[in-house]
């Protein structure tokens, strides 16, 4: 292994991405709680200050992370898992209780959440678990693997009470997909969620009869109406089923504050004292920024009148408030141009466990930024995940790093794959 | 690390495709947020959203005649939002408020803690008269603003336990029921209390631009965020409120309870706790410190002695136990036992009667013997088989007439008093007792604990001849919804109808009879029922006790009275009781002298 040429084999443009973003989340999170008596930036006492130390410590460890032999996460990825599952199992009985969620453990001088590590033990562990030779998607023996591998971290995640984390791990189904899972069963999660909508916005009975109609219509017009019936038929009835079930899910698998935030999102409930003010406060933030936004340092919104989250989960609109419109395509850019450079960098992996792996980190990323963002301007449930390298929150900086210096260095050392 | 081929590699593009379209739709719906909709741009750099609570009128508080028992009137919370708090002058502030500094540091801390960014109560329940002097200077006070909130008001200043007062809510209420938050008030006792949630209606949220200069510029997004608020529910009170003044102008000095209920409903009529006080003392700033005092005072008048004191029946008890003894079949209406008065043995008689006596003549006289034997016959009746088991018939009996809290109702932290059972006597004399062990149980005395609620649910049962509704306060509400079904379901006992008759006769005697315990209490043109009780109080001077209802055959009203520390039942509980049912059915008063004797005595 020649590590003493890492450096250029690295791929720069991320890691020029790492740091501009890291570096307007710093910006974000001082302009966020600025306060005039006390501008210095760099103070522990502020949450600037804590986030400018956790940058300096990430960057650290990434740098001690591109020294590492590059097969030591593909051998040690079981270990990793293994860890991370004994840690989600401590929290269940030692975790603190935050807002509701025992998800947190606190180590003292600083608290952490372990499904952050999760997160990123789950991507080594399933890149090991493929990268075998005779391991193939096409194998029930193979997807049911997979499918328990993310599956446990968030059952365990679920337990916690941590809703939001949890369905983090359901973007692993894209990697999935990548790797030869059916299309299909993309295509019916997507259908049950729209279905589960639709159930509660008009309510059960106009979606059976809506399902109904459809299917008596494709009967109508379809060609081999008989071969058709069973099939279509069947289906219909698999749906209706379905949307007979959403009262009960709903009323029995939710929490009463995710039942209502999802009812402030579809616009069934009026809540603008309780669960809907961050909502309401962080539409009015994003809206007032217009066009040229308010200026750094000008934003009111997100200074007086906002929830606390407003430098954690709520960050995205003191951005869009004080940058406006222009600074958010700005950012997007930022963004997706990561996502699309992981991807570009996932599909040059010779190893199947680098390839695996960079399309998990990649949809990771993805989830958070599209549901961080998408709560905040009210398309999504209001779900307390932070916008990667941005968010305020030592933790989750640092496992987001963690995750994509990993990655990076795999990618370095790509060419060493015979 | 091993090499194998990527199969679906293609499929790279779909990922993609999906990264690039979501971000597409989340930058169309900014765009939309930003640029589309203008409203959002009325907020300038310099302005901001307050979202101010519209807190809804609690609901009116009514009696059985449409009189105001409870009402609100106008008050005014200072609100602060810390985070916004600039340039402030504290002590002018200060000295508009009339606070100290130190309290002002303390007020502002405890507002900083719940929320910087949230408003909270900073001066909470200013009067009318001091928000006019305060608030045309409020815009000198960043972050400081007004919003109405009523107090109650107690026209009658009556029923104070019974109607219960308003406070803040505690960190614990807050915890338990998002609706509310800090500053905000909730019932504390009483209907207040028990009625909460039909009383306090809905708040209502209005967001308004308020700019650099602490000034309500306009409505946001011309009122579209606005919630109106949702006036609480009225109520309708089975109280009758000159009733109620009238029972607390009777216990004036004394110390003990007045429960009138009417029988053909459950409605209670009148409900006094002696001593008492102004409900309006508990009202606003003023709040805290007169509940400290109240608290504190030797008399205990925020004891609700009606519904929560607990006392042994006495001799009222003996109608139970003469109509057990009817309805076992140990005895008969014409049954008579040899009463020897004061030698009688093991419990003897205090009045001077002749014997042998029949049931009618034992309740007019209050005979101990004969409710002795009675208890001591039906106890060893053959049909039963041993003494525990006619012992547990007595308990089901008794439990029966709502004793030993058998049934539901509205006046909040209500008492459930004591029946002893089987097993608690089996407990305490380890298995082995009989019933010479339980005599006191056939003259109210011993284990047997009950309230003056009770009580007097057990004269309308007497009354109504085997029913009674469970005693309630509510009559009706305002929004036209139906009452608690249990307090319109009729509850039997297992005593038959004729029993009650022959026990009414009795009752009727102790008015009329030559030897009535109450005679002296009688009222021209009204048939009343009663017995006298006096509770053998170890702490000091008996207790008065009297239950009674009229008119006999179609009874209006039952009541039982109280007086601690007062001796016989006929001294003092008997024309009280009396003078209340005179009061009621006649509409006033004709005995002014007996009247003017209750009202001028105090005993203390």
């Amino acid at each position: 292994m020649r590590n003493d040429a890492v450096t250029f084999k690295i791929d720069w443009w991320i890691i020029l991405i790492y740091i501009g973003l890291a570096t307007i989340g710093l910006l974000t999170i001082y302009a966020a709680v600025f306060d005039a008596e006390h501008p210095a930036i760099y103070d522990l006492a502020t949450s600037y200050g804590r986030q400018f130390l956790w940058l300096t410590i990430s960057l650290a460890a990434g740098m001690i992370l591109l020294l590492i032999n590059a097969r030591f996460f593909n051998n040690v990825a079981y270990i990793i898992y293994g860890f991370a599952i004994l840690l989600l199992m401590a929290t269940l009985v030692i975790g603190s209780t935050v807002a509701g969620s025992k998800s947190w453990i606190n180590l003292g001088f600083m608290s952490f959440q372990p499904s952050e590590f999760a997160k990123f033990a789950t991507a080594l562990a399933l890149a090991h678990y493929l990268d075998k030779i005779d391991r193939d998607f096409n194998k029930t023996r193979t997807q049911l693997t997979a499918y328990a591998i993310v599956l446990i971290p968030m059952i365990l995640v679920l337990l916690q009470g941590d809703a939001g984390s949890a369905l983090v791990f359901s973007v692993f189904l894209l990697v999935f997909y990548k790797e030869g899972m059916s299309g299909r069963i993309l295509v019916i999660g997507l259908a049950a969620v729209a279905i589960f909508i639709l159930t509660l916005l008009t309510g059960k009975t106009t979606v059976i009869i809506g399902i109904i109609v459809i299917c008596g219509i494709i009967l109508i017009f379809t060609k081999k109406r008989k071969e058709n019936f069973w099939k279509i038929f069947g289906i219909a009835a698999l749906v209706i089923t379905f949307s007979l079930s959403v009262d009960f899910i709903f009323d029995n698998v939710l929490k009463q504050h995710q039942q209502t935030r999802i009812k402030i999102i579809l616009g069934l409930e009026d809540d603008p004292l309780g669960v809907g003010y961050n909502l309401r406060q962080s539409k009015i933030a994003i809206g007032s920024g217009g066009f040229c936004g308010k200026g750094f340092l000008h934003g009111t919104m997100t200074k007086y009148d906002f929830v606390p989250e407003h430098h954690t989960d709520f960050i995205f609109c003191t951005i869009a408030e004080e940058q406006g419109f222009v600074g958010v395509v700005l950012l997007f850019a930022v963004y997706v141009t990561l996502m699309i450079r992981l991807v570009i960098m996932a599909n040059r992996q010779r190893s199947t466990f680098s390839r695996i792996y960079g399309y998990s980190i990649a949809s990771i990323l993805f989830f958070h930024f599209f549901v961080n963002i998408g709560m905040t301007i009210g398309l999504l449930p209001v779900i307390g995940i932070p916008l990667p390298f941005m968010s305020y929150g030592g933790s989750s900086l640092f496992f987001f790093s963690l995750m994509l210096f990993v990655f990076i260095k795999q990618d370095a050392n790509r060419k060493d794959i015979l | 690390m091993i090499r194998k081929k990527d199969k679906y590699q293609e499929r790279r593009f779909v990922i993609m495709g999906i990264f690039v379209v979501t971000a597409v739709v989340l930058l169309v719906k900014i765009f939309i947020l930003q640029v589309v909709d203008t409203s959002y741009r009325q907020i300038s750099a310099n302005s901001t959203v307050r979202y101010m609570t519209q807190f809804p009128a609690r609901g009116t508080v009514y009696d059985r005649k449409n009189r105001l028992l409870i009402y609100n009137e106008a008050s005014y919370d200072l609100m602060v939002i810390p985070a916004q708090v600039k340039n402030l002058d504290t002590n002018y502030l200060c000295n508009l408020l009339n606070i100290t500094k130190d309290d002002f540091n303390n007020r502002l801390a405890k507002a900083k803690k719940y929320s910087r960014f949230h408003p909270s109560v900073f001066f909470g329940q200013i009067t009318k008269e001091e928000y006019g002097g305060i608030s045309d200077k409020s815009y000198h006070f960043h972050g400081f603003y007004f919003v109405n909130h009523a107090v109650r008001h107690y026209p009658y200043s009556i029923a104070a336990h019974t109607l219960g007062n308003i406070g803040e809510v505690s960190s614990k209420d807050i915890e338990n029921d998002a609706y509310y938050k800090s500053g905000d008030l909730i019932g504390k006792s009483g209907i207040e209390y028990y009625y909460e949630k039909k009383l306090r209606g809905k708040k209502g949220v209005k967001a308004v631009v308020v700019d650099v200069h602490n000034r309500e510029k306009e409505s946001f997004l011309n009122g579209e965020l606005d919630t109106l608020p949702v006036p609480g529910c009225d109520l309708v009170l089975g109280l009758d409120a000159e009733l109620q003044q009238y029972g607390e102008r009777l216990m004036n000095g004394k110390t003990g309870s007045i429960v009138a209920i009417e029988p053909s409903t459950g409605q209670i009529l009148a409900i006094v706790s002696s001593p008492s006080y102004d409900p309006n003392a508990l009202v606003g700033r003023v709040r805290g410190k007169n509940y400290n005092e109240l608290l504190n005072n030797e008399e205990k008048p925020l004891l609700n002695r009606a519904a929560s004191g607990t006392y042994p029946p006495g001799s009222t008890f003996k109608i139970l136990n003469g109509l057990i003894g009817l309805q076992s079949g140990v005895i008969n209406e014409n049954s008579t036992y040899i009463c020897n008065g004061p030698i009688s043995h093991p419990i003897k008689c205090t009045h001077n009667h002749h014997s042998p006596t029949s049931l009618t003549e034992a309740v007019e006289n209050s005979c101990n013997p004969y409710f002795w034997n009675v208890f001591h016959d039906m106890l060893n009746a053959k049909t039963f088989g041993g003494v525990k088991n006619a012992f547990d018939y007595w308990y089901r009996q008794v439990v029966g007439f709502g004793f030993g809290n058998n049934f539901t109702t509205d006046i909040a932290f209500a008492s459930s008093g004591q029946i002893p059972s089987r097993n608690y006597y089996d407990k305490i004399y380890k298995g082995i007792w009989n019933e010479w062990t339980v005599r006191s149980l056939s003259i109210g005395q011993g284990e047997i604990l009950v309230t003056p609620v009770q009580l007097a649910n057990y004269a309308a049962a007497i009354g109504n001849e085997g029913f009674y509704y469970p005693p309630h306060l509510i009559r009706a509400f305002g929004d036209g919804s139906p009452i608690d079904s249990v307090f319109t379901t009729k509850i039997t006992t297992d005593i038959a109808p004729e029993h009650f008759k022959t026990m009414k006769n009795g009752m009727k005697r102790v008015f009329e009879g030559e030897h009535g315990t109450a005679r002296g209490s009688a009222i021209d043109s009204i048939s009343v029922a009663g017995k006298t009780g006096t509770a053998q109080n170890p702490h000091g001077e008996d207790h008065s006790i009297f239950i009674a209802f009229a008119p006999v055959d179609n009874p209006q009203i039952a009541i039982a009275v109280i007086v601690e520390n007062a001796g016989f039942g006929s001294t003092y509980a008997a024309p009280i009781a009396t003078l209340m049912i005179e009061k009621y059915i006649r509409g006033y008063v004709k005995r002014t002298n007996v009247e003017r004797r209750i009202m001028e005595t105090e005993l203390k």
